[in-house]
């Protein structure tokens, strides 16, 4: 008796054992199920063009050349670092992109904390800062480069001759210098709208208990506010970077990289080999470039946006 | 300890945009009235500063070509309706109804895509939650210019070129990271008894979905449209890239306007005030949804 007795209750085990398993699984893909479409979609519409990519830049391929591409290897990117134009487009995405941030994040930093306190009309103001991110790019990019910059009938150089200087042109003789002033007014309501959610969601007891202490206003801030806000200025800074370096209408509308290519970034010059000098190869390891540096800002940026969000999910 | 852990209390003017809370500044004693005057003053002074170029923009729409560029700048002239005029009788309409086309297509689509999504990394989570979130967020860092040339060859090959669908698919992909993340923020937020009690009355998943889940996310879901409609309307790249007389949207018309016969200023600027008022109309509406949206979840 015993004998079949312990086969059976073996068997049945294993059986339940099995069942519960294709339950599991059931439920994996029951919870699956929702998520797959997304992901799939985002993956054919991202990952392939991105393996493309690294493939073009191993081979060589020019479509104005007729000789057909062959596989060289890394020797692309050998050849766009000895590429100093490609090294000067690199180092203005760098000071368009610091540029632009640090400048917008310190002007947003003030706006926030001239907004951060009720006075009349306060919606309206709020409303009005945030109107040159709401401003189509390409619009704000003319506005700037022809009514704001134009050298014979522009706006900025109409109130310098006001103060008695001579007209500049602007977007020839300073073009990042113009580049940045643009993006910086588009960009600093982004900073701002972030700061002052910062500043908003401070605890007012813990505010009052310093005034009451006899703190003055700028220890307040620089002890009790500025800590809080730093989780907000880490968070506006990255995605401000991860946004603004890939800036790419503002140089196209503005200066076309120009004089030459003094304000080329590395969109712009990629862009430029790709689509007017039809190197395919070469605009390819520029392409994989980009993206290892991005990904050196971005694994700063997902970590801080992770670190936020496992802190509300204990909450 | 995480320092730098974002505080917990709930915002003050949550779900009531334009509503503020208003406590601050309070605190502290009898601060004299005029230094609070001269600093409502300054603020004024700068928000207008810097408003400035929006208004001149539309200053300059209402002129006529000649007082548009002239100098000194013309800050008395008679308005006109003219460059309004021509642009609705030019061949701006077509572009325009490419961009509305693009931008409501794909939006439908990012939400048709992302709704599900959220829901399986919020409320019943996959296992790999964390990766997948990982994953989408990773996608939006990568530089769009780095993958433009296969987009482009592929596009080229299988003849959808200059084809509005091509874009459509394209702003779905960009934004759906986005609204993905964003949906997830808001379906956290849905307390568990809900479900536990619609799960117990034995409502089906999709039941849930419409009768429960989706009411309570409803302004979510207004806020994630939002976002995804000014990133898809106010692009640039990929309809610059992969358009051409068919499938070109507004800001390739902008564009058009500046390099065809010269330059138009007042017709441009009349061209920018229209293709910027869909989006800057709708954030001035939903001020608060915008940081929540930017962040992508992040702030509140």
């Amino acid at each position: 008796m015993t004998t079949t007795a312990t086969p059976l209750t073996d068997t049945r085990s294993a059986e339940a054992i099995r069942a519960q398993k294709a339950a599991e699984r059931a439920e994996g893909w029951r919870r699956r199920a929702p998520l797959l479409p997304a992901l799939i979609f985002v993956i054919v519409c991202t990952q392939i063009p991105f393996l493309l990519t690294i493939w073009y830049s191993l081979r060589s391929r020019n479509l104005l050349r007729p000789e057909g591409e062959q596989f060289v290897g890394l020797g692309n990117f050998a050849d766009i670092f000895l590429d100093s134009t490609f090294r000067a487009a690199a180092l203005n995405s760098v000071i368009i992109t610091l540029g632009c941030v640090v400048v917008a994040l310190l002007l947003g930093l003030g706006l926030a904390l001239l907004l951060d306190r009720p006075f009349a009309g306060r919606g309206v103001v709020r409303t009005l800062l945030i109107t040159p991110f709401l401003i189509m790019p390409v619009a704000g990019a003319m506005l700037w480069s022809i009514s704001m910059f134009n050298p014979s009938y522009g706006l900025v150089n109409w109130l310098i001759g006001l103060v008695g200087i001579s007209p500049v042109d602007w977007t020839s003789q300073y073009p990042v210098f113009s580049i940045v002033v643009a993006l910086v007014w588009q960009w600093t309501p982004f900073m701002m709208l972030l700061l002052l959610a910062g500043l908003q969601s401070q605890q007012h007891d813990v505010l009052e208990a310093a005034a009451m202490d006899g703190a003055s206003k700028w220890e307040t801030f620089r002890y009790i506010t500025l800590p809080h806000l730093r989780f907000y200025i880490e968070l506006a800074v990255l995605l401000g970077v991860i946004y603004v370096v890939n800036t790419f209408d503002h140089i196209y509308l503005m200066t076309a990289g120009g004089p030459g290519t003094a304000s080329a970034n590395l969109p712009f010059y990629i862009y430029q080999r790709a689509f007017l000098g039809f190197d395919i190869g070469q605009s390819a390891a520029m392409g994989v470039v980009t993206v290892l540096a991005t990904i050196i800002i971005s694994l700063l940026a997902l970590r801080l946006i992770f670190r936020s969000l496992n802190a509300k999910e204990q909450s | 300890m995480n320092v730098a852990a974002p505080p917990q209390t709930p915002s003050t003017d949550q779900g009531a945009p334009g509503v503020t809370p208003g406590i601050r500044g309070n605190g502290s004693a009898p601060k004299s009235r005029s230094s609070g005057g001269l600093l409502t003053a300054f603020t004024w002074v700068v928000a207008l500063i810097f408003f400035a170029p929006v208004v001149w923009m539309v200053l300059t729409s209402f002129k006529q070509e000649s007082a548009a560029a002239s100098s000194p700048p013309s800050f008395f002239f008679e308005p006109t309706l003219d460059q309004y005029r021509n642009i609705f009788t030019s061949d701006a309409a077509p572009y325009f109804l490419n961009s509305v086309i693009a931008t409501g297509a794909s939006t439908v689509l990012v939400l048709i895509l992302a709704v599900p999504a959220a829901y399986a990394l919020s409320i019943r989570p996959v296992k790999r939650t964390q990766d997948a979130l990982f994953f989408f967020i990773s996608t939006k860092m990568l530089p769009i210019v780095a993958v433009i040339m296969p987009i482009y060859v592929i596009a080229g090959q299988i003849r959808m070129l200059d084809n509005i669908v091509t874009l459509i698919i394209l702003y779905t992909a960009m934004n759906l990271p986005i609204a993905i993340w964003m949906m997830r923020s808001f379906f956290l937020e849905v307390p568990g008894e809900v479900l536990e009690a619609a799960s117990i009355d034995g409502a089906s998943l999709i039941m849930t979905m419409r009768r429960v889940l989706i009411p309570m996310v409803a302004p979510g879901i207004a806020a994630t449209a939002l976002i995804c409609v000014i990133f898809a309307w106010n692009e640039f790249f990929f309809a610059l890239n992969l358009t051409a007389a068919n499938a070109a949207t507004a800001p390739i018309y902008l564009m058009s306007t500046m390099t065809s016969e010269g330059l138009f200023l007042a017709q441009l600027s009349a061209a920018s005030v229209l293709a910027s008022l869909p989006v800057v109309l709708a954030g001035w509406i939903a001020q608060k949804q915008l940081v929540r949206g930017l962040s992508m979840g992040a702030v509140k």
